[in-house]
């Protein structure tokens, strides 16, 4: 019972007044009704630090809106996203065409220029024109959104998961333990992984396209998460010697529910921002690993793949280069831009 | 120093070990193998040539002999390119690709450095905010786009220069590799350099070196930069191992004959001695790399001792 009020409180992270936390252990015993008048007292002088306290999120949100190019970021993430949800769908309703709708009639099976029609007059239906075997390269390019995105998004919550729980544990136990597991760390910090990633998908490459995507998120997270230990690691080292620690201990709180319940929210700011910038670079894998024929297989297909679709035929069908190269460029720059102003934003002392 | 390169060459050791088994163990945990293609061959033919690798003894053998022949730096035949041995592969599509690879380096360096200094120098101007923002584009686009946009126009369609293929070490067809590689450490570079220089031209002893009258020049070329740069320095580490994944890319690209092609074909076509060969000699030169990094540190910031 008071396990589950204590990790409430401490779920607003970085309460920079925790001094306060000594009064607020003497709300959690419980009080007898005839106390309830001083209980009143501790309340009222604790209320404004704790609104002060909740405020880093807002300040960091206001700090976040005033860099235009985080919202640039922001707001075509979030296009991109949308695109990539809605996109295929809506396609699909308005015109008919999916990724892998190949028409039937054999004079369209060839690549289409943009908003063209198969005999070369203007024409709404392909707004980025058609690969070789006639399938719409919007459908195919916003169906490459979503994988990449979802790679992406996926294996860096794979790599979330692996780093956050290894450096709270090496940072909580401390001593003997840390050092081991660090350790261990560096030795994999200076493996040239990606090559290691190459031989496990070409090794284990899957007949079916969603087995060899299964595959890439875990080959892309378990080997993203070493920074974010790093990372999850110092913060623990400095947050575990608070009173809120000491406090969880002495009501007996068990060790994985002090890690996962009181220390790692606390050390939330910094990984959301490293995990905002772990989202381009492993999209950026997933893009080399596709472009290697290695990552994404057909019938699905990702902008590492399209793009190298479009390589083959690059002097005569240029479009099928184009649109994938810049659509991964732009996702890439603006998530990148938020993920900078996110950092900005959350850690003002690293601001310039 | 000398202790801390002994300690550090003993600490390479078991993470060689480490990146060896875990291909090797990859490649033995994967079903099927290289005789699993689209051409079945006779059973008989096969056990003979097995026999002939020593692929038919058990596990711990082979496991043992792929390491004492590592210890000698001895890999054994590609089984793929029949007849040729895993060094020679390695030292004929070796120059190909640190030649492209070492020139992107240095181009990225130049140019990175240059622009991240003027950068940091104009801080706020258009000359700041330009260096910067067409640092970021570097960043953001891909290499694999931005090598086929290159081709595109200036082979395709201006005809300036070669597109692809490999023509020795002075001739055009370096050009556009060795461009398409460095765009994105030219970025890295320049961000890299700009904070640095920032951070230095506010210390104390830049201060102290113009209050003594030393000429601005000199101010920001012999004690500025020398500062500015570490970060450039220390990211030279990462870099050596982006360069890895990038050289593949451009070696794709441009069908060059280096390390990276034959190593994705390697691993494509499961040729076991090639595979293992080529990751055991990348990850010793990245290691060696590494440690030559670390002393290079040590040489230009005096505060750091080993």
């Amino acid at each position: 019972m008071n396990d589950e009020r204590i990790t409430k409180r401490n779920l607003k992270p970085d309460d920079p007044t925790r001094k306060s936390d000594n009064l607020r252990e003497a709300d959690l015993v419980h009080t007898p009704p005839e106390f309830a008048v001083s209980e009143e007292d501790v309340h009222v002088t604790d209320e404004p630090e704790f609104v002060a306290g909740t405020s880093l999120w807002k300040d960091a949100w206001k700090r976040l809106l005033k860099n235009k190019l985080a919202v640039f970021g922001l707001v075509v993430t979030i296009i991109i996203i949308v695109a990539a949800i809605v996109g295929p769908p809506v396609i699909k309703a308005a015109t008919g065409y999916t990724y892998d709708y190949i028409p039937s009639d054999a004079n369209l099976i060839k690549s289409i220029p943009p908003f063209r029609a198969a005999d070369g007059s203007f024409s709404w239906a392909h707004p980025m024109g058609t690969d070789n075997s006639g399938r719409d390269l919007l459908a195919r390019v916003l169906l490459g959104g979503q994988i990449s995105l979802m790679v992406g998004i996926i294996s860096t919550l794979v790599s979330l998961i692996i780093g956050v729980s290894y450096g709270a544990i090496a940072g909580y136990l401390g001593g003997r333990i840390d050092s081991l597991m660090m350790r261990f760390v560096d030795v994999l910090y200076s493996l040239p992984y990606i090559i290691l990633v190459i031989v496990l998908l070409a090794m284990f490459r899957s007949s079916s396209a969603r087995g060899q995507l299964i595959l890439l998120f875990v080959a892309l997270g378990s080997v993203s998460w070493l920074t974010m230990a790093r990372i999850v690691r110092g913060q623990i080292l400095s947050l575990k010697n608070q009173e809120f620690v000491l406090a969880a201990r002495a009501t007996g709180v068990s060790t994985p529910r002090i890690i996962f319940r009181h220390l790692v929210p606390n050390a939330i700011g910094p990984v959301i921002v490293y995990a905002t910038l772990t989202i381009p670079s492993v999209m950026l894998n997933e893009a080399f690993l596709s472009f290697l024929g290695l990552g994404v297989q057909p019938p699905l297909a990702s902008w590492g793949s399209l793009a190298a679709d479009g390589i083959q035929n690059l002097g005569i069908f240029p479009w099928q280069l184009l649109f994938p190269g810049i659509s991964m460029a732009l996702a890439l720059f603006s998530l990148n831009f938020l993920g900078d102003g996110l950092r900005d934003a959350l850690d003002p002392q690293m601001r310039r | 120093m000398t202790r801390f390169i002994i300690r550090r060459l003993l600490i390479t050791i078991p993470t060689i070990l480490v990146v060896i088994t875990l291909a090797w163990g990859l490649i033995k945990l994967a079903p099927g193998n290289f005789y699993t293609g689209e051409k079945r061959i006779p059973r008989s033919i096969e056990n003979s040539i097995r026999e002939k690798y020593g692929l038919d003894k058990p596990w711990y053998v082979q496991y043992g002999r792929m390491m004492s022949q590592i210890v000698r730096l001895d890999f054994g035949t590609s089984l793929r390119h029949e007849g040729q041995s895993v060094n020679s592969i390695i030292f004929r599509s070796l120059p190909v690709s640190v030649t492209v690879g070492l020139l992107a380096y240095l181009l990225a360096l130049v140019i990175g450095v240059s622009a991240g200094c003027i950068a940091a120098l104009k801080q706020n101007t258009t000359w700041d905010y330009l260096s910067m923002a067409l640092a970021m584009v570097g960043i953001s686009i891909p290499n694999f786009v931005l090598g086929p946009i290159l081709v595109l126009y200036l082979s395709l369609y201006f005809y300036w220069l070669p597109p692809a293929r490999w023509n020795g070490f002075w001739s055009q067809n370096v050009i556009l590799p060795v461009l398409t590689l460095s765009a994105l450490y030219m970025a890295y570079i320049a961000r890299l350099t700009r904070a640095g220089m920032l951070e230095v031209l506010r210390s104390d002893y830049i201060r102290t070196a113009r209050a003594k009258g030393l000429p601005e020049k000199t101010v920001i070329l012999r004690h500025a930069l020398r500062g500015g740069i570490m970060p450039v320095v220390s990211f030279t580490g990462p870099a050596l191992a982006f360069l890895l994944t990038g050289t593949v890319v451009v070696e794709r690209i441009y069908a060059l004959p280096g390390l990276g092609n034959y190593f994705i074909q390697a691993s494509l076509n499961r040729d076991e001695p090639l595979i293992i060969g080529i990751v055991a000699f990348i990850s010793i030169s990245l290691l060696m790399m590494n440690l030559l990094v670390d002393i290079a540190y040590a040489y230009l910031d005096p505060r750091i001792r080993y």
